[in-house]
C-alpha cells in the first residue's frame, strides 16, 4: 500500500510503487484533468506538482510521491480562481483544451519563482509544453495577464 | 701511509658516484612521474570528450543528449545552480534512476548540470585546455585534488557507465577511468602540452 497526498487529501492506494503517477492519479484516484500525451516527458500535458515543482507524471513514479504533497489541475484553487485560471479564462486560451491543464501548472511555477515575468522568461519555462492547437500567443497573454491579477491579490 | 690515501680516494669516488646516481635516479623518477600523469590524463580525457560525460559540460547553456551530441529539446536552460528554470527543472523529467525504455529521460539523483558560475566546459576543449581547467581551483568550484577524486566517485559520474537504454558508455571501464585519474592527480596533475 503506499499513502500519498493529494489536492490536500491523504489516499492510500493499492498499486505498484513503479506505476506512473500519472496512472495513479487518473486510473485510481479518478483525476482526469491531468492529460497522458506521449508517456516520454516530452509534451508536458501531464504536469503536475510535487512538493510545488512541475514534474511530468507520466514519468514520476508513484513511489517518489509518497509521504510527498501532490497538486494537480483539480487542487490548484478551491473555486477556479486562481490567477492563471482567471485569465486563461479571460483569454479565452484553449482551443480543444488537452493540453491547458499542464500549461497552467507549468506557467503555476513561473509565477511563484518570477511574479514579473518577461517574453523571455515564459519561453523559457513554457517551452517544454507544447500545443498542438499552437495556442501559444494567448499562453504567453494569459500569463501576462495573470501577472497582474496575481499582483492585485489574487494569488491562492 | 699511501693506503690510506687510495681508501680516502676510493670512498670519496664512491660517495660521489652514489650522489651522482641519486641525483640521476631522482631526475629520471620525476621525468617518469611527469610522463605516467600525463598519460593517464590523455587516457580519462577519452571519458570525458564521451557523450555521457560531454552531454552535461556543454559549451554554451543548453544541456546536450544523445551520441550525437545534439541540443536538447524543449528549451531546456542550466540555470544558474545548473539544475533547470522555473518548470523545465531537470529533476521534473530525470527521475532518481533511469527510465526504463528507448528515448526515455536517464535519471540519478540530483541530476544536473555544473552551475552557471562554475561551468566546466568540456566541449570543444583539448586536453591542454581541460587539464588546467579541471585542476584549477578557481573554475572548479574551489576543488582540490582530493576533491575531484571525491567527485568521481559520486553517483553522476558512475551513471555514465549505466546510462540507460540505446545510450554507448564512455570507452573504458568506470574502474580503470577512476585508477587513471587518481593516477594523474597522484603523480603531477600534469598537463599535456
Amino acid at each position: 500500500m503506499i499513502t500519498l497526498t493529494v489536492n490536500d487529501q491523504s489516499y492510500t492506494v493499492d498499486v505498484e510503487p513503479t506505476m506512473p503517477l500519472l496512472w495513479v492519479l487518473r486510473d485510481v484516484l479518478h483525476l482526469t484533468g491531468t492529460k497522458y500525451g506521449c508517456g516520454m516527458a516530452q509534451c508536458g500535458a501531464c504536469t503536475v506538482h510535487l512538493n510545488g515543482e512541475a514534474v511530468r507524471s507520466c514519468v514520476t513514479t508513484v513511489a517518489r510521491a509518497v509521504n510527498q504533497k501532490v497538486i494537480t489541475i483539480e487542487g490548484l484553487s478551491s473555486n477556479n480562481t486562481h490567477p492563471l485560471q482567471r485569465a486563461w479564462a479571460e483569454e479565452d486560451v484553449p482551443q480543444c483544451g488537452y493540453c491547458q491543464s499542464g500549461q497552467i501548472m507549468s506557467a503555476a511555477v513561473l509565477l511563484r519563482e518570477n511574479p514579473n515575468p518577461t517574453d523571455q522568461d515564459i519561453d523559457d519555462a513554457m517551452s517544454g509544453n507544447i500545443c498542438r492547437c499552437g495556442t501559444y500567443q494567448r499562453i504567453r497573454k494569459a500569463i501576462h495577464r495573470a501577472a497582474s491579477l496575481q499582483k492585485e491579490g489574487g494569488v491562492q | 701511509m699511501r693506503t690510506g690515501r687510495i681508501t680516502q680516494c676510493s670512498i670519496g669516488i664512491i660517495v660521489v658516484l652514489t650522489a651522482a646516481s641519486l641525483s640521476f635516479n631522482k631526475a629520471n623518477k620525476v621525468t617518469s612521474d611527469r610522463s605516467v600523469s600525463e598519460n593517464a590524463f590523455l587516457q580519462v580525457y577519452k571519458v570525458f570528450m564521451s557523450p555521457r560525460c560531454m552531454n552535461c559540460h556543454p559549451a554554451g547553456d543548453v544541456p546536450l543528449q544523445g551520441d550525437d551530441n545534439h541540443l536538447h529539446p524543449q528549451g531546456v536552460k542550466r540555470g544558474a545552480d545548473g539544475k533547470g528554470v522555473y518548470a523545465l527543472k531537470c529533476a521534473n523529467c530525470h527521475q532518481p534512476q533511469n527510465t526504463p525504455g528507448l528515448d526515455m529521460p536517464p535519471g540519478v539523483p540530483d541530476w544536473h548540470l555544473p552551475p552557471a558560475d562554475m561551468r566546466m566546459v568540456f566541449q570543444g576543449k583539448t586536453a591542454h585546455e581541460l587539464a588546467l581547467q579541471i585542476k584549477d581551483p578557481k573554475q572548479n568550484g574551489g576543488k582540490s585534488p582530493q576533491d575531484l577524486i571525491e567527485h568521481m566517485k559520486t553517483d553522476l559520474v558512475k551513471w555514465a557507465w549505466e546510462p540507460g537504454d540505446g545510450r554507448n558508455k564512455p570507452p573504458m571501464s568506470y574502474n580503470e577511468f577512476y585508477n587513471q585519474f587518481k593516477l594523474w592527480i597522484d603523480k603531477g596533475a600534469v598537463v599535456p602540452n
